[in-house]
């Protein structure tokens, strides 16, 4: 029997499983609208803006307007098209980011965590499915047969496999401390202590290549509106391009709850505030996440792609290696 | 520099970037949201055209055709008709029997304004012209003319050398008039209704 949000269901696991997937999947594409319309919000008031205030009062039916305009649009396919593969490359894409939720815990309650599933592989499973993801970027942009989609994807090859390495040994440190690969038992190792303060490196460095996992700015090469008008998905218009824009906002949402799990102690309540729910702070500190995410779109320009290159390979790779070898070794000194 | 310093300035740099976007979020912003909140523009400002009457409610144009002739744009049309002894429009021997502005040639320069010796053609600072057709933006005297109730001064033919004494003054009669009272000189919206049907006149 696995545990459900909160209270247990009485019902064939698949069931179970089935209903709390549509109940996730509502939550997150929810979530997703809106942080879709904060960040238009936020990047608005950044540039002196009132930003979308016309559908709804402040705005707030803007993501139902955005639905219904994505849904009515014209479906393209370029002439030079590989036909099968561009229209596949999207779900690759969305299924990537949506499949990661199954596996993210958000809260514990008396019984049990609230999770889809809880992997004691936890982290190796995000780590993968977010690697399936460049697939999506990859082949959307190489199928188009048009050339700034795949200069596009080429980049995004390239960049996601520089910032991955970074990225993963940046993880690892925390790891080392937490003794785990299971999100929940990392959470439970950060009962007293959040890693952020012990792998303060680390966490920096998580979040220098989370930005550019998720392609965003200042590392956002891979779409570049400026001068690959929009990179790998050039070509793709109404819903085709939709699906690749959720996917992009939960891979954002992803790594913001990961960062939350993995050195902000998850559902941990800080000060002893535990009058307050997790699934409260849970929320509370991914939201820090987005919204920093969504300031530094709105604070620095593109990077060049050399300097991005090297700024993966030569300052991020080695600072990370050096974390891993100094948390590595205090562990090992101090038992 | 070395790269120890070159780092703390760049940290500096990337953080006083970060305050100012941050700064930014709680100031006031000076966005005006347009189709609720309309800004006042300069009573002398540019804008749409409108022909005046004289207080006694005769039309000012006298069909003199000098609007036309200014026009760079040639966006003026003017056809001049005798007044009939019974039914005098303007003060003078002629009146605008028809008066056109195409608003979509017109490049609002005010020359008309000026070369207009009755103070007839005037810009007012009405801006909103949108519209579907391009014959609706042929303006003529159904939506030009004021109401006769909108005139102002008093018309020269009731002095002896029909020499009208208040030239110069419609520049301040433009801002008292349109903007503190306001009139609905152009009746847009009965206009609109029978001009979809068919291209204006």
């Amino acid at each position: 029997m696995l545990p459900a949000f909160g209270f247990a269901l009485e019902a064939p696991w698949w069931v179970e499983v089935v209903v709390k997937s549509l109940v996730l999947l509502f939550i997150v594409v929810t979530t997703f609208a809106y942080s879709m319309l904060a960040e238009r919000k936020i990047l608005g008031w950044m540039q002196l803006r009132p930003g979308p205030n016309r559908v709804g009062p402040w705005g707030l039916l803007q993501p139902a307007a955005d639905a219904a305009k994505m849904l009515l649009k014209e479906d393209l396919t370029p002439q030079t098209a590989d036909t099968f593969i561009y229209r596949l490359a999207p779900f690759i894409s969305l299924i990537a980011a949506m499949g990661v939720y199954a596996v993210i815990p958000f809260s514990e309650s008396g019984n049990g965590l609230w999770s889809i599933g809880d992997v004691n592989a936890g982290i190796l499973f995000v780590f993968a499915l977010t690697s399936i993801g460049v697939y999506g970027i990859s082949l959307a942009g190489w199928s188009s047969g048009s050339k700034y989609p795949l200069l596009g994807s080429v980049r995004s090859t390239a960049q996601m496999i520089s910032y991955e390495l970074a990225m993963t040994m940046s993880v690892v440190g925390v790891l080392i401390l937490a003794g785990t690969t299971s999100l929940a038992g990392i959470v439970h190792a950060q009962n007293r202590l959040w890693f952020v303060i012990p792998q303060l490196g680390g966490f920096a460095i998580y979040l220098i290549t989370a930005v550019a996992e998720t392609n965003r700015t200042p590392f956002d090469l891979v779409e570049a509106e400026t001068e690959l008008v929009g990179g790998f998905h050039t070509e793709y218009s109404g819903l085709r391009f939709g699906l690749f824009f959720i996917a992009e906002y939960l891979n954002m949402i992803t790594v913001s709850c990961i960062a939350t799990l993995l050195f902000l102690g998850g559902w941990n309540a800080p000060f002893g505030l535990t009058v307050i729910p997790g699934i409260v702070w849970f929320v509370l500190k991914a939201g820090l996440f987005i919204f920093a995410y969504i300031w530094l779109r709105a604070t620095l320009p593109r990077l060049r792609y050399d300097r991005l290159m090297a700024f993966g390979w030569k300052i991020l790779l080695p600072a990370a290696t050096l974390n891993l070898m100094l948390t590595a070794a205090v562990v090992a000194v101090t038992g | 520099m070395s790269p120890l310093r070159g780092f703390a300035s760049a940290l500096i740099a990337l953080t006083g970037g970060f305050a100012t976007t941050f700064g930014m979020l709680f100031k006031r912003k000076p966005t005006i949201e347009y189709p609720s909140v309309k800004k006042q523009h300069a009573p002398r400002f540019h804008g749409l055209h409108e022909l005046r009457r004289y207080a006694d409610g005769k039309e000012r144009c006298i069909g003199c055709e000098l609007c036309a002739i200014a026009c760079p744009a040639n966006a003026i049309t003017v056809i001049g008709a005798e007044n009939a002894p019974g039914d005098r429009r303007s003060p003078g021997e002629r009146y605008a029997a028809r008066y056109e502005i195409d608003e979509l040639r017109c490049i609002f320069c005010g020359l008309c304004e000026e070369a207009c010796p009755t103070d007839a053609i005037v810009l007012t600072p009405r801006f909103e012209m949108a519209d579907y057709r391009r014959g609706s933006f042929v303006y003529a005297k159904d939506r030009l003319l004021v109401p006769p109730q909108a005139g102002v001064g008093t018309a020269p033919d009731e002095r002896p050398n029909g020499i009208p004494a208040d030239l110069g003054t419609v520049a301040e009669q433009k801002s008292t008039v349109d903007i503190a009272t306001g009139y609905d000189a152009t009746n847009r919206g009965h206009i609109l209704k029978t001009e979809r049907r068919g291209l204006a006149g």
